[in-house]
């Protein structure tokens, strides 16, 4: 079952202080919400985005052209009688600042120049997006948030909250995360930012002006980011060594596999629809994010002050977020005497697995939030 | 063997209050009870997805984890209580586990299933691997890769330097201080490094 989304726009005019230095002296955030705040407010869950997804976590547009390609992203999760369900619980989708899908990105204009932001918009940290959301959240009239939750670098953003916020959060739900970039991690994010700056088209980033879109760039971004988001064993399985038509071509420059042809289509679609220059933003913020830097590196002192019930989970085949590093979140929880329950889910679909339905990852999730109900609901009695 | 009473006699062990982690926790049930009935904390390791999934509905913190893994994750006595119930006999490396069990635990609890127990004994005799209401399983098809009695447990802590603090057997939930390896289906050892 799905319902009707409405996506709505809060703007801000108290600046706000970024973790380079630089503030943004006013905005708008981009968000949806899904069922009812209670009489005591303490049934909201927030739902931070990765990547490339928005404020639309579930439900489908009412006005758009096939309902069908308007689905939220994360609709498998979240909605009446989904694992986390909107019929208990206030679900809030915020869009970070930055993106290009609603909220204040380098597309807008800059106020004090009247162009364009292009490559002049500041390099915003997932510190600086959680501050934005709890701007947003307050505005709501929310006080205190019974869950933040996100997969990826929606996770990173689940537990900066903790860190940030420690006492305006009550559970973190964080998935198929890492409590910072390893080398690797980073080195892909570089080569899809390469990627795009050396589009001739990218004109430094102001490509608005001369209305051109660095296509090549965004494609070639996404078919390296699809790679790693994919398990070998997944793209065996789909492609393996499939050709595109019956004989070979003998070219080097033709689409031969069957691999090719998908993901240059993965390629065109992204380009159409995702912003350059977001793209460099939303990978930088990923690159930055290290809760454990100024604790000496060491993420147990970093989780110290920390008060937030912890849901941890990772997937076997995902490489880019792989398991180990979402137990080292879980050390350091244990290390500090949190509460943490960690599962770790065999599902073959690498990291792409937490946006897919599996039963066994839905399960826990659904079981999670029931408790979590049980709390609210022993509180709502208790007030009575 | 009656599950109810037999986590009543391991919980007896545990002191009241006390920081516990349950090493192969299955559903939860005992760490569940030591939270509500003894004022207990801590957290559970099991492999199972099921089982994993039905400490979450309980309430319990699972960790999900293979004990064949090690236990790399928690810091030296960072626990009052280590539980090891009936997981011993399923480790492939059951002597570094029983190590780990006392290092990360002031206090270490095992139980497993004492294969000295006399039906046992009688059916070797017989010339046949036992099957029993505490061993169901065939031994072609058994999870038990450990097949240990009471006896070669004393045998093993003291190669280990693991002082055994008190030991007795259990049958049908009732603790059984004669003659344990021979008379009880069930070891229980409680130890410490």
């Amino acid at each position: 079952m799905t319902f009707i989304a409405t996506p709505q726009i809060m703007n801000f005019t108290e600046p706000l202080m970024l973790r380079s230095g630089e503030k943004l002296d006013s905005y708008h955030l981009a968000y949806e919400t899904y069922g009812a705040l209670n009489s005591l407010k303490n049934n909201a869950v927030l739902i931070c985005h990765a990547l490339n997804a928005s404020h639309h976590v579930a439900g489908v547009y009412e006005d758009s052209e096939s309902q069908s390609s308007s689905v939220g992203w994360w609709d498998t999760m979240i909605g009446p009688g989904k694992p986390v369900d909107t019929d208990e619980f206030f679900v809030i989708g915020i869009n970070n600042l930055g993106s290009c899908f609603g909220s204040t990105g380098p597309m807008h204009l800059n106020p004090k120049t009247q162009r364009a932001w292009g490559s002049q918009f500041p390099v915003v940290t997932v510190e600086d997006w959680v501050e934005a959301q709890k701007r947003l959240v307050s505005a709501l009239g929310i006080e205190k948030l019974c869950a933040v939750m996100g997969g990826s670098l929606g996770g990173m953003q689940a537990l900066s909250w903790t860190l940030q916020y420690p006492d305006k959060v009550m559970h973190s739900i964080v998935i198929a995360s890492a409590p910072n970039l390893n080398a690797e991690n980073i080195a892909f994010n570089e080569v899809a930012r390469r990627a795009i700056v050396n589009d001739p088209d990218f004109h430094g980033g102001n490509f608005y002006e001369y209305n051109v879109i660095p296509r090549r760039g965004l494609k070639i971004a996404r078919m390296i980011g699809h790679i790693t988001y994919l398990s070998d064993d997944v793209m065996n399985a789909k492609f393996g060594r499939e050709l595109k038509n019956e004989k070979i071509k003998y070219s080097t420059q033709e689409v031969e596999f069957q691999i090719e042809s998908y993901l240059r289509y993965q390629g065109e679609k992204f380009s159409e629809y995702f912003d350059a220059n977001t793209y460099l933003l939303i990978t930088r913020a990923l690159d930055y994010f290290d809760p454990a830097k100024d604790y000496k590196n060491n993420l147990s002192l970093a989780f110290k002050a920390l008060q937030a019930s912890f849901l941890v989970i990772s997937f076997k085949t995902d490489w880019r977020f792989s398991p180990s590093r979402s137990r080292e979140i879980v050390q350091a929880l244990i290390d500090n005497k949190r509460a943490v329950t960690y599962a770790e889910i065999d599902a073959p679909h690498g990291h792409d697995a937490f946006l897919l339905e599996d039963y066994r990852y839905l399960s826990v999730v659904r079981a999670y939030f029931k408790e979590i109900e049980k709390k609210i609901n022993a509180k709502e009695q208790n007030n009575e | 063997m009656n599950k109810q009473a037999f986590i009543a006699c391991i919980a007896d062990l545990v002191p009241f209050g006390s920081r516990v982690l349950d090493l192969g926790c299955g559903d939860g049930e005992l760490l569940s009870y030591l939270q509500q009935s003894k004022g207990c904390s801590g957290y559970g390791v099991e492999i199972d997805d099921q089982n994993v999934l039905e400490c979450v509905k309980r309430g319990v913190q699972v960790i999900q984890l293979n004990l064949d893994q090690g236990l790399t994750m928690f810091e030296d006595a960072s626990f009052d209580v280590v539980l090891q119930i009936d997981t011993l006999q399923n480790l492939r490396n059951a002597e570094t586990m029983l190590v780990e069990t006392v290092r990360v635990g002031e206090l270490g609890i095992v139980a497993f299933p004492n294969f000295a127990h006399w039906p046992n004994r009688l059916s070797i005799l017989q010339g046949r691997m036992p099957v029993t209401k505490r061993l169901p399983y065939q031994w072609y098809d058994t999870p038990n890769i450990r097949v240990g009695t009471f006896s070669d447990f004393e045998v093993l802590a003291q190669k280990n330097d693991i002082e055994i603090l008190d030991s007795f057997g259990v049958k049908d939930a009732q603790t059984v201080r004669t003659f344990p390896n021979f008379l009880a289906p069930t070891a229980v050892f409680k130890i410490q490094r």
